[in-house]
C-alpha cells in the first residue's frame, strides 16, 4: 500500500527520496499525527512534498490512491509490510545521499532490523491501548474508536459529512503550471563565474596602503581595507532566437532565467542565426525597436564577457557573404561582425544548443567555431561548466 | 493533546496544515521550510511558535551577503590586531575576538529556543548547503580556539523563503515544508480579528471585499498582501470612512485610500485605466 504510493508519487514526477520517506514513518511512529486521515493528509504532504508547485500533483496521486479504501492505514503502518517494501524502495530510489545515510546507520541490515523494532514497539503499545498504530476497527484512523473528532474512514455517511475533501479540492492547481524546473542547475554553473570575479575580495586589507599610512601615522598602525569587489563580473548575453532554435527554447530560457538572477550586470540581446548590423531586446517589436550593433560595441566596454547563444546551423552563406541573411540585407557578411565582436570582448564563448554529435556534419557549425576560436561548448550543464572555465582562462 | 503542540495564538491564525507541519517539525527536531509570498506572515508564524511554547527566540536575518560561517562565529582579526599595537593585554586570549553567530547562541542557549533562519533565499545560492553540516550534526568546531559548540538542545529552527531563488535538494530533504497559500476569505476575516478586534462587522465584509477584488485585477506587479490589507484598514478607521463608501459594484466605486493597498506606481496606473475602462461601459 504505502510502496505503491510512494511509487505513484514518483511517477507523477515527484521527487520523493528514501530520506523523506524514512522521516513520515518516523512521524508517524512518534504520533505526530493521532486523528484522522486530513492530519495524515497534511502530515505526509509536509514530508514528502518540498515544492508547492507539486501540491496538486500529491493531491491527485493521493486523492486517487487512497480513494474508498476502508481499512487503509491499519494496511499503511501495519508491522508486516515495510521490510518488503523497504527493499523494493531501496533498488528504485536510493540515492547516493540516502545510500550514506544507510551506512552511517549501520548499514541495511542493521536499519531493517531497527525497523523492525520500532514497528513492534508500536504494536506492543499498541496493546496497551490509545496507540495510533491499530488493528482493524481500532485506529484512530478505522471506524469505531477512542477518537471522537477523529474522520470515520470506511463509514459512508461520516464520509459525505465532509463533502469534499481537503486533497480532492485541488486548491494549488495552478501553481503547478510555473514550472521552471532545472534552472537552478545551471544558477550552480554560472555561479563559478561569479566566484572568480570575487577572487580577492572579501573585505580585505589593503597591506600597501596600510604599510604607507602606518609609517606617515608615526608607526602606529592605520589599517586600510579594500572594499569588497562584490559581484563584479559583466555578462553580455546574444541569444538566438526563432527559426531553428525554436526546439530549443526550453533550454535557451533556463540559461537566461538563470543568468538573470545570478548575475547584476547582465545585458541581453536577440539576433537571429547570425550576428549582423543589429540587434534587439524584445523579440515582438524586432523590427521595429532594433539596436545598432555598433552603438552596443561602443556601451560595453572590453571587461565584459560575451555569452552567445545559438544553434550556428544556417547556410554558410549566411556567415560569409555580404547580403547572406535570410531575413534582411546586410551590407557586411556575419563573420565581420562577429569578428568585430570578439575583438571587443576578448573573453567570448558560443553555447550551442545543438547535440554536439551533430555538430560535425553541419558546415556552418565547423565555420563558427572557429571564428571563434573553438570556444564553442554545447549547452548543457557539462558544456556551460567547460565554457564558464574558458571564460575564466581567457586574459 | 499536551501544550507543547502549536496551535496558533490569539495573535495568530494558523491553518490546519501549517499546525501539522510545525508540529511535525517540532517533534522531530527537524527544521520547517516555510514558503509564500511576502506578507503571508511567515516571519511573524516563527515568534507565535516561540511565544506559544515559551521558548526564547532568535532571528537570523539574511541578507545577500550573508555567509554561513556567520552563523557560526566570526573571527575579528583586525580588532585583535590593533589591540595588540596598542599593548592590550587583552590580546593574548583569542577568545576575545570570536564573535558569535546566531547558531552559536541558539546551540549554547539553556533551553531549547526557537531559531528563525528569515528569508534564507537572499543569500548566495550555495548558502543552505553550507550550513547542512551543523545542521545535520547540530555542532561544529571553533579553529581559532579549537572547541567543539555542541548544541544543548536541538533549536526549533523555522526558515523562510520568498521563493527568489531554488533551494538546493539535499537541503530540501532535511526540511518539513509548508506552503503558506494567500488566505481565503475566510481565514483573512480571522486574521483580520486578531488585528482589529473592534472593528465593525460591515467595514470588516466590504473591505475584505474590496481587497480580493483588487487582487483579482489581472496583471498587477505587486499584488497587495494581508500587510496592505492590515494598513488599508487601520486608515479607513482612522480616516472614519463609512462602510458604504466602500459598498456596491466595484467597478463603479474607487475604493477609498487604495494607494495603500497599490504601492506600486504602474499597478496605481493599471487599476485606475481599468476602473475608467469599466465605467464608461456602464454609463
Ligand atoms: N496568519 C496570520 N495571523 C495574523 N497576522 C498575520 C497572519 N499572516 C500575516 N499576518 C500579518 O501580516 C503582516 C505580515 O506578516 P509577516 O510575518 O511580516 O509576513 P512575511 O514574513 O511572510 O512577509 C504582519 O503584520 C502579520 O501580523
Ligand atoms: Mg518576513
Amino acid at each position: 500500500m504505502m510502496t505503491d504510493f510512494f511509487l505513484k508519487l514518483r511517477q507523477a514526477g515527484i521527487p520523493v527520496t528514501l530520506t523523506e520517506f524514512l522521516t513520515l514513518l518516523e512521524a508517524l511512529s512518534q504520533r505526530v499525527t493521532a486523528h484522522n486521515v486530513e492530519e495524515f493528509y497534511y502530515l505526509a504532504r509536509a514530508a514528502l512534498v518540498k515544492d508547492e508547485r507539486h501540491y496538486d500533483r500529491f493531491d491527485q496521486v493521493f486523492g486517487s490512491h487512497f480513494k474508498g479504501l476502508e481499512t487503509l492505514f491499519d494496511q499503511v503502518i501495519g508491522a508486516k509490510v515495510p521490510l518488503e517494501w523497504l527493499h523494493k524502495l531501496a533498488e528504485l530510489t536510493l540515492t547516493d545521499e540516502d545510500k550514506a545515510l544507510i551506512e552511517s546507520l549501520g548499514g541495511w541490515e542493521k536499519l531493517m532490523e531497527t525497523f523492525a523494532k520500532r514497528m513492534a514497539e508500536q504494536e506492543g503499545r499498541h496493546e496497551g491501548g490509545n496507540k495510533w498504530i491499530g488493528t482493524a476497527g481500532r485506529s484512530p484512523f478505522g471506524t469505531y474508536g477512542y477518537n471522537p473528532e477523529g474522520i470515520r474512514i470506511g463509514q459512508h455517511e461520516s464520509r459525505e459529512r465532509r463533502a469534499v475533501k481537503v486533497w480532492d479540492r485541488r486548491e494549488f492547481r495552478n501553481l503547478d503550471d510555473t514550472v521552471e524546473l532545472g534552472t537552478r542547475n545551471i544558477k550552480v554553473a554560472l555561479r563559478r563565474l561569479r566566484r572568480f570575479a570575487r577572487e580577492g575580495a572579501a573585505e580585505e586589507l589593503d597591506l600597501d596602503d596600510t604599510i604607507r599610512s602606518t609609517a606617515r601615522n608615526a608607526g602606529y598602525l592605520e589599517l586600510k581595507m579594500v572594499p569588497e569587489r562584490h559581484n563584479a563580473v559583466k555578462v553580455l548575453l546574444f541569444l538566438d532566437i526563432g527559426g531553428s532554435m525554436d526546439d530549443h527554447i526550453r533550454a535557451c530560457e533556463e540559461l537566461f532565467s538563470a543568468a538573470r538572477s545570478e548575475f547584476k550586470h547582465l545585458e541581453y540581446f536577440y539576433f537571429h542565426n547570425m550576428v549582423y548590423e543589429g540587434l534587439w531586446k524584445d523579440n515582438r517589436r524586432r523590427y521595429t525597436e532594433k539596436t545598432e550593433t555598433l552603438t552596443v560595441l561602443n556601451t560595453f566596454g572590453h571587461d565584459y564577457k560575451l555569452i552567445l547563444v545559438g544553434d550556428a546551423t544556417m547556410s554558410p552563406y549566411e556567415i560569409t557573404y555580404p547580403g547572406g541573411s535570410v531575413e534582411h540585407f546586410n551590407p557586411e557578411a556575419g563573420e565581420v561582425w562577429l569578428d568585430r565582436l570578439l575583438r571587443t570582448w576578448p573573453r567570448a564563448i558560443w553555447l550551442n544548443p545543438q547535440s554536439q554529435k551533430r555538430w560535425s556534419y553541419v558546415p556552418s557549425i565547423q565555420m563558427v567555431r572557429e571564428l571563434m576560436g573553438e570556444r564553442m561548448y554545447p549547452l548543457t550543464l557539462e558544456g556551460l561548466g567547460q565554457g564558464i572555465r574558458a571564460l575564466q582562462r581567457i586574459r | 493533546m499536551s501544550e507543547s503542540r502549536f496551535r496558533g495564538t490569539e495573535q495568530y491564525i494558523a491553518t490546519d496544515d501549517l499546525m501539522m507541519a510545525v508540529n511535525a517539525a517540532v517533534t522531530l527536531g527537524r527544521p520547517l521550510l516555510v514558503k509564500g509570498e511576502p506578507g503571508t506572515g511567515k516571519t511573524q508564524l516563527a515568534e507565535e511558535v516561540a511565544r506559544s511554547l515559551n521558548r526564547p527566540f532568535l532571528q537570523w536575518h539574511i541578507k545577500s551577503t550573508t555567509k554561513a560561517q556567520q552563523g557560526l562565529y566570526e573571527y575579528d582579526a583586525v580588532s585583535r590586531l590593533r589591540d595588540s599595537q596598542l599593548g592590550d593585554a587583552r590580546v593574548h586570549d583569542i577568545g576575545n575576538y570570536i564573535v558569535k553567530g546566531k547558531l552559536w547562541e541558539a546551540f549554547t542557549i539553556d533551553v531549547q529556543p526557537v531559531l528563525l533562519i528569515d528569508e534564507i533565499d537572499k543569500a548566495d545560492i550555495e548558502f543552505p548547503n553550507d550550513l547542512l553540516h551543523e545542521l545535520d550534526r547540530m555542532e561544529f568546531f571553533v579553529y581559532e580556539t579549537r572547541e567543539v559548540i555542541k548544541a544543548h538542545h536541538r533549536p526549533i529552527i523555522i526558515i523562510t523563503s520568498n521563493n527568489e531563488k531554488e533551494l538546493p535538494d539535499a537541503f530540501l530533504r532535511r526540511c518539513f515544508f509548508h506552503y503558506i497559500r494567500f488566505p481565503d476569505k475566510e481565514t483573512m476575516e480571522r486574521i483580520v480579528n486578531v488585528h482589529y478586534p473592534n472593528l465593525k462587522k460591515r467595514l470588516l465584509s466590504e473591505s475584505l471585499e474590496a481587497f480580493f477584488e483588487i487582487r483579482d485585477v489581472p496583471g498587477l506587479k505587486k499584488r497587495p498582501s494581508t500587510s496592505e490589507l492590515l494598513d488599508w484598514i487601520k486608515l479607513l478607521v482612522a480616516e472614519d470612512i463609512p462602510p458604504e463608501a466602500l459598498r456596491g459594484d466595484q467597478h463603479k466605486i474607487v475604493p477609498p485610500l487604495y494607494g495603500a493597498l497599490l504601492k506600486n506606481e504602474q499597478d496605481v496606473h493599471l487599476f485606475e485605466r481599468l476602473l475608467f475602462m469599466s465605467r464608461r461601459k456602464k454609463d
